[in-house]
């Protein structure tokens, strides 16, 4: 299936990510031949098969789950150590709210 | 004596005979590191100080008589996992000055054990690639030839015990990313069970697919580190509370009787001739040993490389949704607003191939294709690992080679994506089927470039893994050195 440089626009509006008029355009001509080749997977019958939703499904992986016990967390200074631009113990964010 | 080289045994011999000191160790492995890391690029960030320091406290230990399992031994950390207060960078500009405020379980572990970690390796970008040509910080060069690539995604890893700037490394394996470096640079790469090591700390890429394995220089070194990252993390709920068992134990050099399936699939179109020669003198190698050699079947193996890049990008287009310039990492300049924010910043910080990824992965989720191609794909996923349950009735392991080709040169298949994802044909399908395989060196090509063996075993069998590539080691060891 051909992918236009809209529909490039429309995935890159969903994944919050800026492109160039040039990254468009190449990803438009990649991303359509990566997905005419992963369409090969169509000439599977699938009807019956159930998804493999997660990878632990062997008997032996008894993947159990630990008791719901609070434990410490980071706690807010090391929380906040990584942050571009703290503020008074918060993330300092740009305007949330845009103007019409 | 000469300590550069040596492996986790050799290392402990002389520790124990007092012939060398942890900080003579971690002092040889840095200034190697210092005089080969600009040709190589392997690491990103080198522990200097912090390793010394610890080099002393651990020949303190020695002095007293304390002993632990990977004591006073360099290892060197990919850059997608997590050490304490040094920097994690993902070989990406969005995390170009991350410090993690805590470490990685199996870092945590290696620590426990009396490890030291020397420094963090280059990787391809977020672990996406096959090259190493993805990092944000530059290319890592094979130690084999300086024009050709290490592989990827673990480059800086694979070089790094190929080159002796560490005795053994940790790499991070979603689609053969630790085993493809290890079969391009000639050393052991293996890739647990899904669940068999923490993931806690592993920066993530593919969820259901990511898993944290070692390269070493012998299966019994992979051995030893597996034994230390191994087992149930309450911080980690895919981590298996199936036991651990003795992995070094299990090295006892018995091979006799163990059903080897060959898998047709494995040797088709596109298969390199001296690949396939090596792989299959390795084969017969294998039953002169005493195994057994059947033909099995992997009917769907031409579906992985397409139901990979579906799962794997989907996953990351989720999971790489958290950098945003908020909390951590890189945030662009001057957006007025925050969803500008949001958006600059991911597009300066990402790189191309991450960009590709994030993209496919949301395309395949998005509202009328999620069935086509997401659903569709996990259902193909459950074909794959059909195959191998009905492959494992009729044989114990399953051997081919770990890559189509020898290390190919710098360059090559950068302008074509899906070229380079064709790299990972006979890796992708361990990740999908969540099972254990290992690479070994078998040979050299007559251009001198290492050539891998791939083994795979049943979910948590990795002792029978590591067994039976041991027995192969020590009756045929791969004593090439890199021409450095």
């Amino acid at each position: 299936m051909p992918i236009t440089k809209s529909d490039v626009e429309k995935i890159a509006q969903l994944a919050h990510l800026e492109l160039t008029e040039e990254e468009k355009e190449q990803f438009a001509v990649q991303l359509a031949a990566i997905v005419a080749y992963v369409e090969k997977l169509n000439e599977l019958d699938t009807t019956d098969v159930p998804p493999m939703a997660h990878a632990g499904r062997d008997e032996r992986a008894d993947y159990a789950q630990r008791d719901d016990v609070i434990s410490e967390g980071l706690g807010q200074e090391l929380a906040l150590r990584n942050a571009p631009d703290p503020a008074r113990g918060y993330f300092r964010v740009p305007k949330v709210i845009e103007e019409g | 004596m000469e300590i550069i080289g040596l492996t986790v045994d050799r290392l402990h011999e002389a520790l124990r005979a007092r012939a060398t000191s942890v900080r003579e160790v971690c002092a040889r492995t840095l200034e190697r590191i210092e005089a080969l890391n600009r040709q190589l690029g392997a690491f990103l960030t080198i522990n200097r100080d912090e390793a010394l320091r610890r080099a002393e406290e651990l020949d303190g230990e020695l002095a007293r008589g304390d002993w632990r399992p990977l004591m006073g031994v360099p290892v060197a950390v990919k850059d997608n996992i997590c050490t304490r207060g040094l920097r994690t960078t993902c070989a990406s500009k969005i995390l170009h000055n991350f410090v993690p405020p805590y470490n990685a379980t199996a870092v945590e572990r290696l620590l426990e054990a009396g490890a030291v970690i020397i420094g963090k390796t280059n990787c391809d970008e977020f672990a996406m690639g096959s090259s190493n040509e993805n990092s944000a910080f530059g290319i890592v060069r094979n130690p084999w030839d300086a024009e050709r690539v290490p592989g990827g995604s673990s480059g800086g890893s694979g070089a790094a015990v190929a080159a002796d700037l560490c005795v053994v490394a940790l790499g991070s394996d979603t689609g053969g990313s630790v085993r493809l470096p290890a079969a391009f640079c000639g050393v052991v790469g293996l890739k647990p069970t899904y669940g068999r090591v923490s993931r806690y700390g592993l920066v993530a890429y593919g969820s259901s697919l990511d898993q944290i394995g070692p390269i070493t220089k012998t299966v019994a070194d992979a051995a030893r580190v597996l034994q230390v990252i191994a087992g149930r993390d309450p911080r980690d709920s895919t981590s298996s509370n199936h036991p651990v068992p003795d992995y070094l134990a299990a090295l006892n050099g018995e091979i006799k009787g163990v059903r080897l399936g060959v898998p047709r699939e494995y040797f088709g179109p596109g298969l390199d001739e001296e690949v396939k020669d090596a792989v299959w003198r390795a084969i017969h190698r294998f039953a002169d040993l005493g195994a057994e050699i059947v033909e099995v079947r992997l009917p769907h193996t031409e579906y992985a490389i397409a139901c990979y890049y579906i799962i794997a990008t989907a996953e990351a287009s989720s999971n790489l949704a958290r950098y945003d310039g908020v909390r951590y990492g890189y945030r662009a300049e001057g957006a007025r607003t925050l969803r500008e924010m949001y958006r600059r910043t991911r597009h300066e910080g990402f790189g191309a191939e991450v960009k590709r990824r994030i993209m496919l992965g949301t395309y395949v989720l998005s509202a009328g294709y999620y069935d086509a191609y997401y659903l569709k794909a996990l259902k193909v996923r459950a074909l794959i690992e059909r195959d191998f349950r009905e492959a494992f009735a009729r044989c114990d392991l399953i051997v081919g080679p770990t890559s189509p080709t020898v290390a190919f040169r710098l360059g090559e298949k950068m302008a074509d994506p899906l070229a380079m994802y064709l790299s990972d044909v006979y890796t992708i399908m361990a990740n999908l089927a969540a099972i254990p395989a290992i690479s070994i060196p078998v040979g050299l090509s007559r251009e001198g470039l290492p050539i891998g063996l791939q083994l795979h075993a049943r979910p948590f069998e990795e002792a029978t893994l590591l067994r039976v590539a041991h027995a192969y080691e020590r009756a045929f060891p791969f004593s090439h050195k890199p021409p450095l």
